[in-house]
């Protein structure tokens, strides 16, 4: 049996000509995202660059510096110690009923440190100020840049990468360790609290066992992987608000993108960084 | 010394290649800024298509244009803000895009900015402002740096100000701690990117006399970009009007009216 369809040569030709157009469409739709983010990579790149060699030079801005400090460090210190303290007592409840269940009970201070100083703590810092400090390092920048305040810095001859980025990223990557020691003492303070709660026990011994089993690296790389946090919320932040474009829709675009490009950034170094510990400190 | 076959292929004469040496060296007397093909573009738009214009010392240059002719893109790229597509732009005999960062920045101290919107810094007081270029730049101490803060907020009006933030003062009173901010460092050149636009026509003769007043103090050479006619021809020796993207006219406020072109005509007619 024959089948006599007959399609009408005009729709042939329609489709052989748009078919073309079909794969340069598609091809465009997946090449434009992927230079887009090449490009923002070199941009980054450039202005990592040019924060380095502004960095060397003198004046050195101290009193920027530690207006930067108190902005990054002081101001961000009771969300982290919030945020650690809340981490600190869930985990403690959490855990309370899984180790009872396998009469582990006893196993809760030290599973309960060794989390908060390895994992937790690091990574709850690190995506708290990103999420505070981020959003305003690039609402602050962003706004000087569409109201030509960093022009005029660079009118005056003064270098906006030395003056406002490296302030700000210095500011960070000393800020983040410092955090995430008072982010681990909450967590493991309300730790305590909760576990005491439910079944008295002293803090000493609460420590004592909680400490037992750690040596100084598992307290050392985990801390100072935060370093690397705190450099990348503090370049991402400038880096978004000194390109912003646009007035104030470009201001909260600005905040936004920062916010957002630090803590995926975070959580991507942080599974690197985890990696690299467990190697070089096993 | 040139050669005398580099002098007959460059065909100048040797008085004048002279005179362009002691441009360079930046002596008094020689223009502020010489500009010559400038081109600058934004994407497929071209906003300066070979501009050529001369400031000379001492003397109020007026731009004027529609909006969006590339004014204020011509100031940024006097002062280094923006980089040129081709062309020259001389600063005090010097040309701007051979500068290395620390001769941009020698070159950026003998000029003066006023930002459209005044552009202050809103998280430093009025006093810290000021103080901002003189802290970096000058061996002042402490109390030197308040006096001249202080010298400076008198010369605008605004010593009352010392110690108000930006947001706590008007516009045109930003404008005035601006204009104070940017002759800081005793500048010989100083742009204004609409210094009165935007405040009442009452604040704008104010802003038009004090830079007049400065001007006579500081012997400057200033560029004004504006669209008050009437603030140009108060405190202008010279208009040039801009027009897709060149120099349409250049010369003083009566040679613009007595123009018979029907751009300029229908320019200054709303001076009328």
């Amino acid at each position: 049996m024959s089948h006599n369809v007959s399609i009408p040569h005009r729709l042939i030709n329609q489709d052989v000509a748009q078919a073309p157009s079909v794969v340069r469409a598609t091809f465009s739709s997946l090449w434009n995202p992927f230079n887009s983010f090449l490009e923002w990579f070199g941009e980054l790149g450039i202005f990592a660059w040019q924060v380095m060699r502004a960095s060397v030079r003198r004046p050195f801005e101290g009193r920027e510096l530690m207006r930067q400090l108190d902005e990054i460090g002081s101001k961000s210190l009771p969300l982290v110690a919030l945020a650690g303290a809340a981490i600190g007592a869930v985990l403690s409840l959490e855990s309370r009923s899984s180790l009872v269940r396998f009469g582990a009970k006893s196993m809760l201070p030290a599973a309960l440190v060794f989390s908060i100083i390895h994992e937790t703590g690091p990574i709850v810092t690190g995506l708290v100020v990103s999420g505070r400090v981020g959003a305003g390092i690039g609402a602050e920048l962003g706004s000087m840049r569409v109201t030509e305040q960093i022009d005029a810095i660079e009118a005056s001859g003064v270098n906006p990468y030395k003056y406002l980025a490296f302030t700000r990223i210095l500011a960070c990557v000393l800020m983040l360790p410092l955090l995430t020691l008072a982010a681990d003492f909450c967590g493991v303070l309300f730790g305590w609290i909760a576990d005491t709660l439910a079944d008295p026990i002293s803090f000493t011994k609460f420590i004592h066992r909680g400490f037992s089993g750690t040596s100084f690296s598992d307290f050392l790389a985990p801390t100072f992987r935060t370093v690397v946090f705190g450099l990348i919320i503090g370049m991402i932040g400038c880096f978004q608000g000194m390109r912003t474009q646009g007035g104030t829709a470009g201001v909260g675009l600005s905040a936004t993108s920062s916010v957002v490009l630090s803590s995926l950034f975070v959580i991507l170094a942080d599974v690197i960084l985890v990696k690299m510990i467990l190697v070089f400190f096993p | 010394m040139m050669l005398p076959e580099q002098q007959v292929l460059l065909d100048v004469p040797e008085s004048s290649a002279t005179a362009s040496t002691e441009n360079v060296s930046g002596d008094s007397g020689g223009p502020a800024v010489v500009i010559r093909g400038l081109h600058k573009s934004f994407g497929k738009q071209i906003v300066l298509n070979g501009v050529n214009l001369t400031v000379k010392s001492g003397e109020t240059l007026a731009m004027l244009g529609r909006s969006g002719t590339g004014k204020s893109v011509l100031l940024k790229l006097i002062i280094g803000l923006q980089k040129p597509d081709s062309g020259s732009i001389l600063v005090q005999g010097q040309e701007i895009a051979s500068l290395d960062l620390q001769e941009m920045t020698d070159i950026r101290k003998k000029i003066g900015f006023l930002f459209q919107g005044a552009a202050l810094y809103d998280s430093l007081s009025v006093e810290q402002n000021i103080a901002f270029p003189l802290k970096r730049h000058t061996e002042m101490t402490k109390s030197e740096r308040r006096d001249r803060v202080k010298e400076l907020l008198a010369n605008v009006g605004m010593e009352s100000a010392l110690k108000k933030m930006p947001g706590d003062i008007s516009g045109g009173m930003q404008k005035r701690v601006g204009l104070a901010r940017a002759l800081a460092l005793k500048p010989s050149i100083l742009l204004l990117d609409e210094p009165t636009a935007g405040l009442d026509p009452i604040t704008s003769g104010e802003i038009d006399e004090l830079i007049l007043k400065l001007q006579e103090e500081h012997d400057m050479a200033s560029v004004v970009v504006t669209h008050d006619l009437l603030s140009a021809k108060t405190i202008a020796d010279r208009i040039a009007l801009l027009h897709e993207g060149n120099v349409l006219i250049e010369g003083t406020f009566q040679d613009l009216s007595k123009s018979d072109d029907k751009f300029v005509l229908e320019f200054m007619k709303r001076d009328s």
